[in-house]
């Protein structure tokens, strides 16, 4: 990944008569990142992805993808970028091979043939090439799906829940080709629910709810909202060892559960030494340390929480 | 271009499958072919109609039948009167391929990742339009020649056949036919493009097949005389329809709308 912004949003808005499904929305992807948009259903995170697209104009606000502003430059736009819509958007009775032979002409490519090849055999359906897609399974159409947004080697890659309805052989498959893609050094935009699933792949996420809540790395996410949380075993844990730690002017909680001591640390890579230390002198008997790991679930609740708290208390 | 003919070959592979389609696109125009066919089996020479004179027909179609007798005349006017029937191919055909190609894609969502792609809106419109236009005017004049080629089997007064090759039939076949056909898929997108059922874009289209059934009318009736004046003006009209009703074509196909309001 480098530094430079291949997406920069500024204040981008789109509104559908009174409603509005973006609202400001200001952010910055890095090239070669993989970004997530989360966000409840009705969010905006397809109507984002769909003004980046430029396949809808803003409302206010302004955008430019990989160097073109969007309402200005759109042709250019469209072929930088590849569209994992939210439905497949594959036509049924023509064969895999058509499909991506006649988007292939629609981006105006010239080595179809070789493209149509190289991602077919890339996603495991090159025997099925001349098969009508009408016949495919979910998890072949949705790689279909995604071999024809790579056709072109676009530079930013929109992949519009690209696990959604999937079992869970095929979403495995997507996500190991997604984290392939991530290899190669190219842009991903990510809008998923699975929260996992964005932890897994995403270098950071927005949270949206129509407009930004969050915007970070989701372990700096993590961090930020719920703190580090450091877990002591012991052979032996009670209040008094407990006490010890309450003295440290960087813990700012403390947990007896079971044989265990919960700690909210600042810093633990520096301070854990010093807490050890502190322990083992009270006379515990330390068996291992870990830290508590959130969730992004964790922090994505606790982020939709709060905004719901603050638009009840507007109300 | 490239792009313009990878729309047409996808139309075809597509719109062609669908069962209904292809019925409505073949029926149509071996029922128009077929039907006069039988009619001028059994009205093939002029002697059924001896006894007939000029003063019997329409007064305007004495211009018309020229050296022809009153036998002869009536016999052209027959003829010819079917030839006004194979105006409604270019109309109806295009109408249903269109109806079903633009509509399909709104119903089976192909149309976000095409809009994505840097395809513009005229090489879409241009696409699907031809998609439709070129096997409507194909089958329309295919239909034309068997026709004029049973006429020629069947017609004993070579006089009356050759009528068939006038100037005047020759552009309503190979002239306003094709300007049908565009005003037919013009209607067809713009219609779909605010509604959801293929079958309800080609039923609101067929009402614009009524000013066609209406020339037939007309002449039928004597009310109006399909002379070389009235078709030349006619292909003109139409020329100038099908520039104003492409350009509302390509106004009302709004990428926003049919991505944030055709549901």
């Amino acid at each position: 990944m480098n530094n430079t912004p291949i997406i920069v949003t500024e204040k981008l808005t789109k509104k559908f008569g009174e409603i509005t499904a973006v609202n400001q929305l200001t952010l910055s992807v890095q090239r070669g990142e993989v970004f997530g948009l989360l966000g409840p259903n009705g969010a905006g995170k397809t109507t984002t992805v769909r003004m980046l697209a430029a396949l809808l104009i803003p409302s206010a606000g302004e955008a430019r993808v990989a160097g073109f502003q969007i309402g200005e430059n759109d042709q250019d736009i469209r072929r930088k970028i590849g569209l994992l819509p939210e439905s497949p958007g594959l036509y049924d009775s023509l064969s895999a091979e058509q499909n991506l032979a006649f988007f292939g002409s629609m981006y105006g490519i010239g080595n179809i043939a070789e493209q149509t090849q190289k991602y077919l055999e890339l996603l495991g359906l090159w025997n099925r090439r001349y098969e009508p897609v009408g016949t495919f399974s979910k998890g072949m159409r949705q790689k279909l799906a995604i071999a024809r947004a790579l056709l072109h080697e676009p530079e930013v890659l929109f992949l519009d829940e690209p696990t959604s309805g999937l079992d869970p052989q095929a979403s495995r498959l997507v996500r190991e080709f997604i984290e392939d893609l991530r290899g190669e050094g190219r842009t991903i935009i990510l809008t998923t629910h699975n929260l996992e699933e964005a932890d897994r792949l995403c270098d950071r996420v927005a949270v949206i709810s129509g407009h930004l809540l969050a915007l970070d790395a989701p372990g700096e996410l993590r961090r930020k909202l719920f703190g580090r949380k450091i877990v002591f075993h012991l052979l032996e844990a009670n209040q008094e060892l407990a006490g010890t730690l309450e003295r440290f002017p960087f813990i700012s909680e403390v947990q007896v559960v079971d044989n265990k001591i919960m700690a909210a640390v600042e810093n633990p890579e520096k301070q854990n030494p010093e807490i050890i230390r502190a322990l083992v002198e009270g006379g515990a008997e330390l068996q291992f340390v870990g830290e508590l790991r959130r969730r992004l679930e964790d922090v994505y609740l606790e982020l939709m929480e709060a905004n719901e708290d603050k638009n009840h208390g507007k109300n | 271009m490239e792009r313009i003919k990878a729309i047409i070959i996808k139309e075809w592979r597509e719109v062609f499958k669908n069962r209904f389609v292809l019925f409505t696109v073949s029926f149509l125009p071996i029922m128009i072919t077929a039907l006069p066919l039988v009619i001028l089996y059994f009205a093939g020479s002029s002697e059924g109609f001896t006894g007939i004179s000029t003063a019997d027909l329409p007064p305007q179609f004495e211009s018309l039948c020229g050296d022809l007798g009153g036998s002869d005349c009536m016999l052209y006017y027959i003829v010819t009167q079917f030839l006004l029937l194979f105006m409604m191919v270019p109309v109806i055909v295009p109408m249903t391929i269109a109806s079903y190609s633009i509509v399909g894609e709104k119903t089976t969502r192909t149309l976000e990742p095409l809009l994505a792609t840097p395809v513009t809106t005229v090489e879409i419109l241009v696409g699907k339009g031809l998609a439709g236009v070129i096997p409507a005017v194909l089958t329309t004049w295919i239909g034309y020649l068997v026709y004029a080629a049973g006429a020629y089997l069947m017609v004993s007064n070579s006089a009356v056949v050759s009528k068939l090759f006038d100037p005047l039939w020759m552009i309503a076949i190979f002239v306003v036919g094709p300007l049908l056909s565009l005003m037919g898929v013009s209607i067809s997108v713009m219609i779909s493009s605010r509604v959801n059922d293929p079958r309800v874009a080609e039923q609101i289209s067929g009402i614009f097949v009524l000013p066609v059934v209406g020339l037939f009318i007309g002449q039928m009736t004597g009310m109006i005389l399909v002379n070389e004046t009235f078709i030349l003006w006619l292909a003109a009209a139409l020329l100038a329809l099908d520039i104003i009703l492409f350009y509302f074509a390509v106004q009302i196909f709004q990428r926003e709308t049919i991505l944030s309001r055709w549901k």
